[in-house]
């Protein structure tokens, strides 16, 4: 009987392996994190190497900038909400491997319900991570698979008929997000929706630059969402 | 452009990639044997785990092949090799095709279109996408463990001291209302192009079907924004909740299906 080869700890004993496997969790995880962003902020350069090209740096910065003014408060957001219900193994391994929101808490979540176990325990941690690592290793594979058939799928890919396809990928996209967004809170999209509309009609120039008015606008949809959310009509 | 298509769909890219995934994935394995066996230090069932494993693989299989529709979409301009490490390695669609957009601006481009990329374009966006997505890895880097040892000593109260419940507060509804802006921002701006297509004085000329007119990138829209109202109507109101994968990638591979037929007038 297996049963039979477990050590039963006492409660002192648990509440210090737990300590010491959390550490460890935690040592690895910073480890893998630390090392996951030196190797992928090398892909750029050496891809660059490899063609004699480098990266335009003044666009870098520019473009940089405009990225982070969103995306860094969206990662805190994501961290501080996120990394309570993925435990120290399951954010590590959610926060490097991505697609957290549509892929890693579902399945942390689903996985909780099947053991039945609750969040702070050391039984969730050890669930939580082996949740989102195998989904990990799984995604990975199931893209390896369709990536080895995409290949020869290639000629199909960059033939010239399916140029608008990928010429309108950006609008697709917002599209789609748009709609999803729009119809969970509309009294927050139509003043942004206006605004913007109004502002691009008057000074076409502007339509090419939406990735500078993407801020005010973001802003706009801030402030709106705020003052809803003081009257308690969010 | 078969120039930087065949340079972003090199060999060695694909080695390249391949290399950085399987360190990743290897990581993730010494996670999970690690996790494994200190569950069954701790006394857990070996069957709770091992479903656990299993649970998770196929609860896992549907929303990665949404991954791999979302890599096709993103490798007719980016390729292959770079598109399946974004979406492999903290990346998520939405977010790669939004920054890569800002990052062709940024260089000077009119947008991320394969007609005007080249190979400098590419590697300057290569790398703005991957910097500006490292926010969540810092913080956990330098905040994890001090956040989550603090949660664990003092659970959140989620009750007043009379017993009503809290309020949640605006961070939940915050990262919402910045997505709202941000499609807002595009949304916009392509009525706005619709609308001076139309005011302008060669408005006839406008009105052809062409992948070259004003109203092109609206419609493209409209197209993906209709097909995501049909995944919203069977998964809010038939309950098909297994669609929620598929639902973003699906609609745009739609909406740019839409933009090929336009293209064949």
């Amino acid at each position: 009987m297996e049963e039979n080869k477990i050590v039963v700890m006492n409660e002192e004993e648990r509440a210090m392996f737990f300590e010491n496997f959390n550490n460890s969790l935690h040592r690895l995880g910073r480890f893998l994190l630390v090392s996951g962003i030196v190797i992928l902020s090398c892909i750029p350069f050496i891809i660059g190497m490899i063609y004699g090209v480098s990266p335009d740096m003044t666009a870098f910065l520019a473009g940089y900038a405009k990225v982070a003014v969103v995306y860094i408060p969206v990662s805190l957001v994501e961290f501080l909400v996120y990394a309570p219900m993925l435990g120290a193994g399951g954010s590590y391994i959610s926060f490097i491997t991505g697609n957290v929101t549509n892929m890693k808490i579902p399945v942390a979540m689903n996985a909780k319900e099947i053991a039945g176990t609750e969040v702070g325990t050391p039984e969730n941690e050890i669930i939580s991570t082996l949740s989102t690592a195998t989904s990990a290793i799984v995604t990975t594979l199931v893209i390896v698979v369709g990536v080895i058939l995409l290949v020869p799928l290639q000629p199909v890919l960059q033939n010239p008929v399916l140029l608008p396809a990928f010429n309108n990928v950006v609008p697709a996209l917002f599209g789609a997000l748009g709609l999803k967004y729009f119809a969970k809170s509309p009294q927050i999209a139509v003043g942004p929706l206006v605004f913007m509309t109004l502002l691009c009609t008057i000074v076409p120039s502007l339509i090419k630059e939406t990735s500078v008015l993407m801020v005010p606008c973001g802003a706009l949809a801030l402030l709106i969402g705020f003052i809803l959310f003081k009257k308690d009509k969010l | 452009m078969g120039d930087y298509l065949s340079q972003v769909n090199a060999g060695v890219l694909y080695l390249l990639v391949g290399a950085v995934l399987a360190y990743i994935t290897l990581m993730c394995v010494v996670f999970l044997v690690k996790s494994y066996r200190a569950g069954i230090k701790i006394g857990m069932d070996k069957r709770v785990l091992k479903k656990t494993i299993l649970s998770s693989a196929t609860f896992t299989l549907l929303p990665s092949i949404s991954i791999l529709l979302g890599v096709v979409a993103l490798s007719g301009t980016l390729g292959v090799p770079f598109s399946w490490l974004r979406l492999s390695v903290i990346g998520a669609l939405q977010y790669e095709l939004n920054v890569a957009e800002i990052a062709a601006q940024s260089i000077g481009l009119p947008g991320l279109r394969l007609d005007v990329l080249n190979i400098e374009a590419f590697v300057t966006i290569a790398l703005v996408m991957t910097i500006g997505i490292l926010g969540g890895l810092f913080f956990t880097v330098f905040f994890g463990k001090s956040y989550l040892k603090k949660l664990q000593s003092k659970p959140k109260k989620t009750e007043s001291a009379d017993g009503e419940k809290k309020k949640p507060g605006f961070g939940a509804h915050a990262t919402t209302a910045m997505f709202v802006g941000l499609c807002a921002t595009f949304i916009g701006a392509y009525a706005a192009e619709l609308i001076r297509g139309f005011i302008s004085p060669e408005v006839l000329v406008k009105l052809e079907i062409s992948v070259d007119a004003p109203w092109m990138r609206f419609v493209v829209a409209l197209i993906a924004a209709g097909a995501m109202a049909v995944f919203e109507f069977f998964i809010q109101k038939k309950g098909k909740a297994a669609l929620e994968n598929f639902s973003l990638a699906a609609s745009m591979l739609v909406a740019m299906a839409g933009a090929v037929i336009i293209g064949l007038f």
